[in-house]
């Protein structure tokens, strides 16, 4: 059976022990040689840039997120033994884990280090799909030839690349399509490389919960129970027709990861389907001076970045989360897409008039969807508001004074609230 | 409850409420029509708690009684069954139910008591005339394409009917705009409505109105209250509450000092938008007007799917000016026009343009333009 030290990267037959270096961290299956589509995660990620950069929290539980009442970002692998996992409310961490080092995020610097690690994957191959600042979408088919190595000792290579350079380590998951591949990288973490080969899929999938399917959630979870969906086995003994009947498209997609089937490609540039921010209170609010004051910059926000893409949006979306969790969503169809921030705060704020009474508040958010490029957008004024046009000349003007003299050079007073 | 009625006048009232009736509502009697006999007549009545519409048929009443019964079911039966059949409705008040008799056709049906339905109280008018059908017809049929459905300026979601003032003379208008067109329509006002308070008119009520006006010698009695107002014709009466909101003050909004003319054939100009707009696939399709001595140019530049030009003869001796519009808008307003040319008033190609029937003030029309 093909096998690899992880270590030495030194590619052999058989064997526990590395022929070469004699280490005991070996990779071997099968399919290792010949698969080549991967899922690559951080492990820990936010944490182990903290704990990289401070040597001092290295031994102790570390839980990155924000404020006295935000909920937990990411947590290190000695926090998650006590039972702290990503987006708990930190009260509740702090209650399992009250020695817990709360670290505030540095997001500029994880930005940094995910550009420098996705530099490293785009040594690999072109086709990289970035799912997060720490999870990408590999493909490496063909590149074997290029670097005279399969795509396998090419990943182990990076691993180790991203540990030696980075501090930092990695779980590698390796298949035959996207879907299977993140379920592998999922398989060993931290520091794990797992593989699902053709052979297997459909053994390895039989037994596992359905909700291993990214985008079964609860409730999809629990319309495929009232039908006796719980497993892959489960799904699998059900027509095509029949799963379309009951879930629509959906069933379609079912059907196909049922048998380990994905035929989506790697895309590096996947299209962006929506922008959207959203932002948490230090206390929760029903002041409209200081939502509205949210609104704004997250409508600037969320534009600047429509901007800096080309591209604009027809679907205004406004989320407010009220202090029960409670979450309540808005949207409205514009006649034409839009990329002026003061289009997009206008028309969030009158949504916001709908949810109004249902404060207090601890989280909004703004959005836009149904992208299309920014030719399109904002070709007609607006009869009943003449000063539309023009604010949305001030916004051009403002934009050209923020291009050149940086992003705090002009600002509107609302913003400041 | 006993009665027999004719197929047909059965049809024509029970169309009319369902069509009021909500497909979608979580309150079961709002399902359901209201049926009241007595004397030599029914009356059937549905609401959906912002209309409520009774209509009243002659009938053979054996028995005098009221309940009610889903109103879709009923007109899908009523619509079914043979043309000239005589429909027997019984209801012995003591089961629940509701039999439905025609020729060798039976039918039992579910009811509900009248009890739970909601009746709309009646308000006190501040206002009520009279006015012929061909003339409500007029306003709420050219000016309810420019009705925005845009919710968070629910304001917008209806006509605006009020009392005006048109260069000296009081007139009954109607005024409906989205923000990006805007319809004015007058007419002469009707003996009695002076004091009559500005409404906006919901969209369905105009929808449900329509349906009452198609006879060119009924008179409709209209009666208006700051919160609600009642159409009633010959056997049917529709109750509306009106939109709790302000209109906006639309006369700001129409241009006064447009001074670029362009005359041209209604029907020729809406053909020929409609065949260049086609090269378009997009949503909302830009058309080029490029005006220049008596010569129009429509013409559309989609650069994913083609190019189209065309060239009309039209009146035109200003300067020359290149506009964009949104094709849809430009051919619901050059629809509105079916006597005499189309007037447009353009001022640059950034402001508002005005449209109107020769030179008929009784109907503009406003239609903000696209940069092309």
């Amino acid at each position: 059976m093909p096998a690899l030290c992880r270590d030495c990267l030194e590619t052999f037959e058989t064997g526990t022990r590395c022929p070469a270096c004699g280490r005991p961290r070996i990779l071997s299956h099968p399919e290792l040689f010949s698969l080549s589509v991967a899922h690559m995660d951080c492990d820990a990620f936010y944490a182990s840039v903290e704990k990289r950069d401070d040597p001092s929290l290295r031994d102790k539980p570390v839980i990155v997120g924000g404020g006295r009442r935000g909920v937990v970002t990411t947590a290190c692998y000695i926090a998650r033994i006590k039972g702290v996992r990503s987006a708990m409310p930190m009260f509740k961490a702090l209650k399992l884990c009250p020695e817990a080092e709360v670290v505030r995020g540095r997001m500029s610097v994880y930005v940094e280090v995910s550009r420098q690690i996705r530099a490293m994957m785009e040594a690999l191959t072109p086709a990289v799909e970035p799912l997060s600042l720490d999870e990408a979408f590999l493909d490496l088919t063909g590149t074997d030839r290029l670097h005279h190595a399969p795509p396998a000792r090419m990943l182990a290579g990076l691993a180790r690349r991203i540990e030696t350079e980075l501090g930092l380590s990695v779980s590698i998951g390796l298949s035959h399509n996207k879907f299977l591949a993140k379920i592998a990288s999922d398989l060993d973490k931290p520091d794990g490389f797992s593989v699902i080969g053709k052979a297997e899929t459909l053994a390895f999938l039989g037994p596992k919960p359905v909700k291993l399917i990214w985008g079964v959630g609860a409730v999809t979870r629990e319309a495929l129970e009232t039908v006796g969906i719980r497993t892959f086995n489960d799904l699998r003994r059900w027509d095509k027709a029949d799963l379309h009947a009951r879930f629509g498209s959906g069933g379609d997609r079912l059907w196909h990861l049922a048998r380990g089937e994905d035929y989506r490609r790697v895309s590096a540039n996947a299209p962006v389907k929506s922008i959207s921010n959203e932002t948490t209170f230090g206390e929760d609010t029903t002041d409209t001076d200081i939502l509205e004051g949210h609104i704004w910059r997250l409508a600037e926000k969320v534009t600047d970045r429509a901007k800096a893409k080309g591209i604009a949006g027809r679907v205004v979306t406004l989320k407010v989360k009220r202090h029960d969790h409670k979450i309540l969503t808005k949207r409205l169809a514009l006649r034409e897409p839009t990329q002026i921030g003061d289009r997009l705060y206008h028309t969030a704020r009158d949504l916001f008039d709908q949810v109004a009474a249902e404060g207090p508040f601890r989280l909004i958010g703004v959005g836009l969807s149904d992208l299309v490029p920014e030719a399109g957008a904002d070709l007609s004024g607006d009869l009943l508001d003449a000063q539309a046009d023009r604010r949305a000349g001030a916004e051009k003007a403002a934009d050209r004074i923020k291009a050149r003299f940086g992003k705090d050079a002009i600002l509107k007073g609302r913003a400041l609230r | 409850m006993k009665f027999s009625i004719e197929r047909a006048a059965l049809l024509k009232a029970v169309a009319q409420a369902q069509s009021v009736v909500e497909r979608r509502n979580t309150i079961p009697i709002l399902a359901n029509v209201l049926i009241e006999a007595e004397g030599d007549q029914v009356s059937l009545r549905a609401t959906d708690l912002d209309i409520e519409v009774v209509d009243i048929a002659p009938a053979k009443v054996e028995r005098a009684g009221a309940t009610t019964i889903s109103a879709v079911t009923l007109h899908e039966i009523v619509r079914k069954l043979p043309d000239g059949a005589l429909v027997t409705l019984t209801d012995d008040g003591a089961t629940g139910r509701l039999t439905v008799e025609a020729g060798r056709s039976n039918f039992t049906l579910a009811t509900l008591p009248k009890a739970d339905f909601p009746i709309m109280a009646s308000a006190e008018y501040e206002a009520n005339f009279a006015c012929p059908a061909p003339v409500l017809r007029r306003l709420f049929d050219k000016s309810k394409f420019a009705i925005s459905t845009e919710e968070t300026r629910y304001y917008l979601n209806g006509v605006y009917m009020h009392v005006a003032d048109a260069e000296g003379r009081q007139v009954l208008r109607c005024v409906a705009t989205d923000g990006h067109r805007l319809a004015r329509i007058d007419a002469d006002l009707p003996d009695g409505a002076a004091n009559m308070p500005g409404v906006i008119v919901p969209r369905k009520t105009v929808g449900e109105l329509r349906k009452l006006l198609d006879d060119d010698d009924s008179q409709i009695a209209v009666s208006v209250s700051e919160t609600k107002v009642r159409f009633a014709a010959p056997g049917i009466t529709l109750t509306s509450k009106v939109i709790d909101g302000t209109f906006p003050d639309y006369s700001r909004v129409i241009p006064g000092g447009n001074t670029r003319k362009l005359e041209v054939d209604a029907s020729e100009f809406a053909q020929a938008v409609d065949r260049v707009a086609t090269v378009s696939s997009e949503r909302s399709r830009a058309v080029k007007l490029t005006l220049g001595d008596d010569k129009l140019v429509l013409s559309v530049n989609a650069p994913d799917s083609g190019a189209a030009e065309e060239e009309l003869a039209v009146a035109y001796s200003d300067d020359a000016l290149d506009i964009g519009f949104n094709a849809k808008y430009l051919l619901e307003i050059a629809s509105q026009v079916d006597r005499e040319n189309a007037v447009f008033l353009f001022n640059s190609s950034g402001d508002p343009t005005l449209m109107r029937e020769g030179n008929d003030a009784s109907a503009v029309y406003v239609v903000m333009p696209m940069r092309v």
